[in-house]
């Protein structure tokens, strides 16, 4: 196999989790910065609509290397892809593949399935509830926790703190209660 | 070259600091001016760190799924991966008080406990298996063209701000 045919398949979690793992001394060592993802959308809001609201008043220009980070995975996100993508189906385990069947859901072909994410499903009650409501209990959540996958679960815990195990605990106990108790429901919707 | 060291911060930077540390985690500990072009640092990795969201399909809410419903554990043992590397990492800098490339003093801040990191925390654990994204993943779906993803970005946006207007209100 070549170094491209290599590159793309599907990458292993050991490799994934070293390179995510690094960010934290990258970071730390070019600029003196904490890694932490969701705090982005903060400062969007700051940037683009403070509203005389305290929390969104404070010079978000120092933070701009955060909205650099994240335009850069969206570009990396872009690159990967178009140039080194994978022409199979996501191989998913075959348990799961056989419950989200039984719920309608069969297009594997991409990361992302159809029945859900698509403009088609934009106004619809699916849309509502899997693009809308779940975009701002991601947005609203995360900063009321102060942070997210990337803050609490990969700094946060890289650098011991306990606050931040607490809410890696309850993101997923959030998670596997939306995914058992809920969401069967939903996906019937 | 300039010196800029050492330089104690102004009263007024020492605010907005405090003002910047509010529920957030990463906070920019630098005291150093640089021109921005100087962030593209921060895009560069960020290119590499897009390109594995997608190869190792963290972005798919497939993943998401089998995560949560245990049928497959590479989510969990990638997390598990990167911390090991970020708390080796850590404990490396901190042993040999590795300064940054301009040599200012490596600090990470302290997170002092709230109780959003109980009910926030659950609200975004509620919306992650929904979405199947954290914040990182949504601008790795929309850069990799799953548009309608613009939507929950846009709709994660409105919940930070809804949050910011409500702040004083909520428990903490």
């Amino acid at each position: 196999m070549t170094m491209i045919e290599t590159l793309k398949q599907p990458w292993s979690w050991y490799i994934a989790g070293a390179l995510i793992g690094l960010t934290v001394p990258y970071l730390l060592l070019v600029g003196n910065k904490t890694f932490g993802i969701s705090s982005s959308l903060r400062h969007l809001c700051a940037a683009c609509m403070p509203a005389n609201v305290n929390f969104f008043k404070y010079d978000w220009k120092k933070e701009a290397w955060n909205l650099f980070f994240v335009g850069g995975i969206a570009a990396g996100a872009f690159i990967a892809a178009n140039f080194m993508s994978n022409p199979e189906p996501v191989v998913l385990a075959d348990s799961t593949a056989a419950y989200l069947a039984e719920k309608g859901i069969t297009d594997t072909s991409s990361l992302q399935p159809s029945e859900i994410f698509s403009w088609g499903n934009l106004f619809t009650l699916r849309g509502l509830i899997f693009f809308v409501i779940g975009g701002f209990m991601v947005g609203f959540g995360t900063r009321w926790a102060g942070g997210c996958t990337s803050g609490h679960a990969i700094m946060g815990l890289s650098s011991l703190q306990w606050p931040s195990l607490v809410a890696t605990m309850m993101f997923m106990i959030g998670g596997i209660a939306m995914t058992w108790l809920i969401l069967p429901y939903l996906l019937t919707l | 070259m300039q010196n800029e060291f050492p330089k104690a911060p102004s009263a007024e930077a020492l605010a907005d600091l405090q003002t910047r540390e509010q529920d957030a985690i990463c906070v920019n500990e630098s005291t150093l001016n640089h021109p921005w072009w100087y962030n593209f640092k921060y895009a560069a990795w960020g290119i590499l760190f897009g390109i594995v969201f997608v190869k190792a399909e963290i972005v798919s809410w497939f993943r998401i799924q089998e995560m949560f419903r245990f049928e497959s554990f590479h989510y969990v043992w990638r997390i598990g991966t990167a911390v090991m590397v970020g708390l080796i990492s850590v404990l490396i800098i901190r042993r040999t008080k590795a300064r940054t490339i301009y040599g200012e003093e490596i600090h990470i801040p302290a997170k002092t406990f709230n109780k959003g990191q109980i009910y926030g925390a659950l609200i975004f654990g509620l919306g992650w298996a929904i979405t199947g994204a954290c914040p990182g993943p949504l601008f790795a779906q929309i850069g990799a063209g799953y548009s309608v993803i613009i939507v929950t970005f846009i709709s994660a946006v409105a919940g930070t701000w809804v949050y910011g207007y409500f702040r004083e209100k909520l428990p903490h």
